[in-house]
């Protein structure tokens, strides 16, 4: 799960972050108001949950609270990459002399948290990553002891600071694996970190995704879930346990398993089609979840064919079928579809679907084919 | 031979009195594991599985009475932390996690800690192993597999399944089907896999099954490339996959540009391992 840069901050600022005076506004009269409280001189923010919002004309310095509403208005009416901006931020202003990158993330192959830091900061770190490399410096972190004030230290004089510095950016790298750790975060970022003209650091911009697996133990950041930047469907799709994703291709697919899913759609892929979305029904689904699942699917209007692909193992091949059927009772959209069912019960399922007039087929190959062609006429 | 479990293998079952647990019981019973003891907190004392099966209130209860040597692991995500360490710190040697949700943290403690004390991992997130013809562990359905020399070993659930279905209606049968599962940290990976496959003598070729996400598949090919001399098959899915979409799986992810299917098919095959476009595909590029 993503959390906005307000979110994030203030989850940063709750472990010692320094960041900067400001609060969030829903419409452009109360940014006005925090822009006066802060003193006119602020920047606003569009909140959104995709990068890249700076170039998108989507964080603006402004010179009054009559200034700051204005721009507040125009941004709460824009979209950015899709995604209709419905917060802003208002911060104060800083004068910054150094920009840097500070990040603590899972490091798959060393299975370690891994503090990654850079003098280069206010750019991508993956930018930074190709452009020049030596200047990223990653430490790993003992799971079990955590960040140590050394590690900070040497990450500190690594990217080049003073050292007048080292002390106020130990805090900081403290803080930060703080709301890590405390967070289940897989990701918490502050790009950039800027070292202000008066000496004093500050967190300018800030990000954390959270763990889904670990979200039982965090009612709290549950709440923070804005599913108003979500596809409504993927919403729907969490609340049936499905995963679904969304893609834009004409054959939409139902498979059980993850793995399985991704092969179905790569091969409708060198069929010649397009997947319209990724599905995984998980395994033992009930009729009910699969009923949900077509329920899903169909409502992206690009679907043009519906393909199933059932590997049976826990999951009942003619459980499956009963769903399918239970479905195509509520399906309003004639959409041709395709099923292709192995495994436990295969012979009752496929019996059960032959008695609804729908296309089968016995190979995952021929399905494909089948999907694909359907999809095209 | 085979790798990991034989006929010999005798498994505790950890959160054998839920619905999972109680009805993978039945299947491995049936396919011939030695299910020699389950576990659950406050049920000790109770037999399940017809009669067949003793219930304990903690790991080391089970592995005194019954000298078990490999726990499988069926307690959900909540509790299945608190399992895989139970089971790694009373010293069982193979620890297989079928339970899905551990959040990652854990699993870089868990890793760690299991490290340290010498102890295997197979998952979470997985669906076991199935050493065809004498024992599975976990909820690979048997009656897909052959015996044979083919190793697996897979990020999948069902794609591996597919796979084994494919293989086998070719004749082609497996030595040892190994189901790594697909979390960002997990125990076994795809290195420790090749490398017992490697010294197996029944193993004669082995299949390679992966997907987005992380560089396992790229480190692979190095290991391929610097110590395999039996010919390796792959299948990687994900081609089509958007980037910072999970799908599916929480390792199944490409982040930041890297992880892609592309990559990882371009490493393999610059190492010489032929890679199958789909399940089907793998039986033909293994004769």
């Amino acid at each position: 799960m993503k959390l906005h840069e307000y979110q994030s901050k203030q989850i940063f600022a709750d472990n010692g972050v320094p960041i900067p005076h400001g609060r969030v506004a829903v419409t452009a009269a109360a940014a006005k108001e925090i822009a006066e409280e802060l003193g006119g001189r602020v920047v606003i923010k569009a909140q959104v949950l995709v990068g890249g919002r700076g170039k998108a004309g989507g964080v603006r310095l402004v010179k009054s609270p009559g200034e700051a509403e204005e721009i507040a208005t125009q941004l709460l009416s824009m979209q950015i990459k899709g995604l209709s901006v419905r917060r802003v931020l208002v911060d104060e202003t800083a004068s910054i002399r150094t920009e840097i990158y500070l990040g603590i993330t899972n490091d798959r192959m060393t299975r370690r948290p891994v503090i990654v830091a850079s003098g280069e900061g206010g750019v991508e770190i993956e930018e930074v990553a190709r452009t020049s490399p030596e200047r990223i410096v990653r430490v790993p972190i003992d799971p079990f002891l955590g960040l140590r004030e050394y590690q900070a230290r040497s990450v500190a004089a690594r990217i080049g600071l003073d050292r007048d510095h080292w002390k106020a950016f130990g805090q900081i790298c403290l803080g930060l694996y703080g709301a890590y750790s405390r967070c289940d975060a897989t990701l918490a970022e502050i790009n950039p970190l800027v070292i202000t003209e008066e000496g004093r650091f500050l967190a300018l911009d800030g990000k954390m995704l959270i763990d889904d697996n670990a979200m039982f133990r965090h009612p709290d950041l549950a709440e923070l879930r804005d599913v108003d930047e979500e596809q409504p469907e993927e919403t729907e799709a969490r609340k049936y346990g499905l995963s679904y994703v969304k893609m834009d291709g004409q054959v939409g697919c139902m498979v059980n398993g993850a793995g399985l899913a991704m092969a179905t759609m790569d091969l409708i892929k060198s069929c010649g089609g397009n997947p319209a979305n990724f599905l995984d029904i998980g395994g033992g689904a009930s009729s009910e979840k699969v009923a949900a699942a077509l329920r899903i699917i169909l409502t992206d209007a690009n679907v043009r064919s519906v393909l199933f692909n059932i590997f049976g193992g826990i999951t009942r091949c003619d459980e499956v079928a009963r769903g399918i059927l239970n479905a195509l009772r509520t399906v309003t959209r004639p959409v041709p579809m395709v099923a292709r069912l192995v495994g436990t019960n295969e012979e009752e399922g496929r019996r059960i679907l032959a008695s609804a007039k729908m296309d089968t087929a016995l190979t995952l190959v021929e399905a494909a084919q089948k999907a694909v062609t359907l999809a095209m006429g | 031979m085979s790798i990991l479990v034989n006929k010999n293998t005798k498994v505790v079952v950890q959160g054998i009195t839920g619905r999972e647990g109680l009805f993978h019981t039945e299947q491995m019973l049936e396919y011939g594991t030695h299910v020699v003891a389950g576990v659950r907190p406050g049920k000790g004392g109770e037999w399940v599985a017809g009669g067949k099966v003793p219930v304990f209130d903690t790991v080391s209860g089970a592995l005194e009475a019954t000298g078990a040597n490999c726990a499988v692991i069926f307690v959900p995500a909540r509790g299945a932390t608190d399992a895989i360490l139970e089971a790694g710190e009373v010293g069982i040697p193979l620890i297989v996690c079928i339970s899905e949700g551990i959040p990652v943290q854990d699993m870089m403690r868990v890793r760690l800690f299991l490290d340290q004390r010498g102890v295997r991992l197979v998952g979470p997130n997985c669906p076991g192993l199935l050493t065809p013809g004498e024992t599975k562990v976990g909820i690979i359905p048997g009656h897909i597999a052959r015996p044979g020399s083919v190793g697996i070993v897979s990020r999948s659930g069902t794609l591996t399944y597919e796979v084994i279905h494919a293989l086998s209606e070719e004749g082609m049968g497996q030595s040892t089907c190994v189901g790594m599962g697909g979390d960002p940290v997990h125990g076994i990976g795809f290195l420790e896999a090749l490398e017992l496959f490697e010294g197996d003598p029944q193993t004669d070729k082995v299949v390679l099954i992966g997907e987005i996400g992380g560089n396992d598949e790229e480190r692979a090919a190095e290991f391929i490339a610097d110590h395999m001399t039996k010919p390796v098959v792959a299948l990687i899915v994900g081609q089509t996959a958007p980037t910072g979409k999970r799908m599916g799986h929480a390792g199944a992810i490409i982040e930041g540009g890297s992880g892609t299917a592309a990559e990882k098919m371009r490493a393999l095959e610059s190492v010489g391992v032929k890679v199958a476009g789909h399940p089907n595909e793998v039986p033909t590029l293994l004769t």
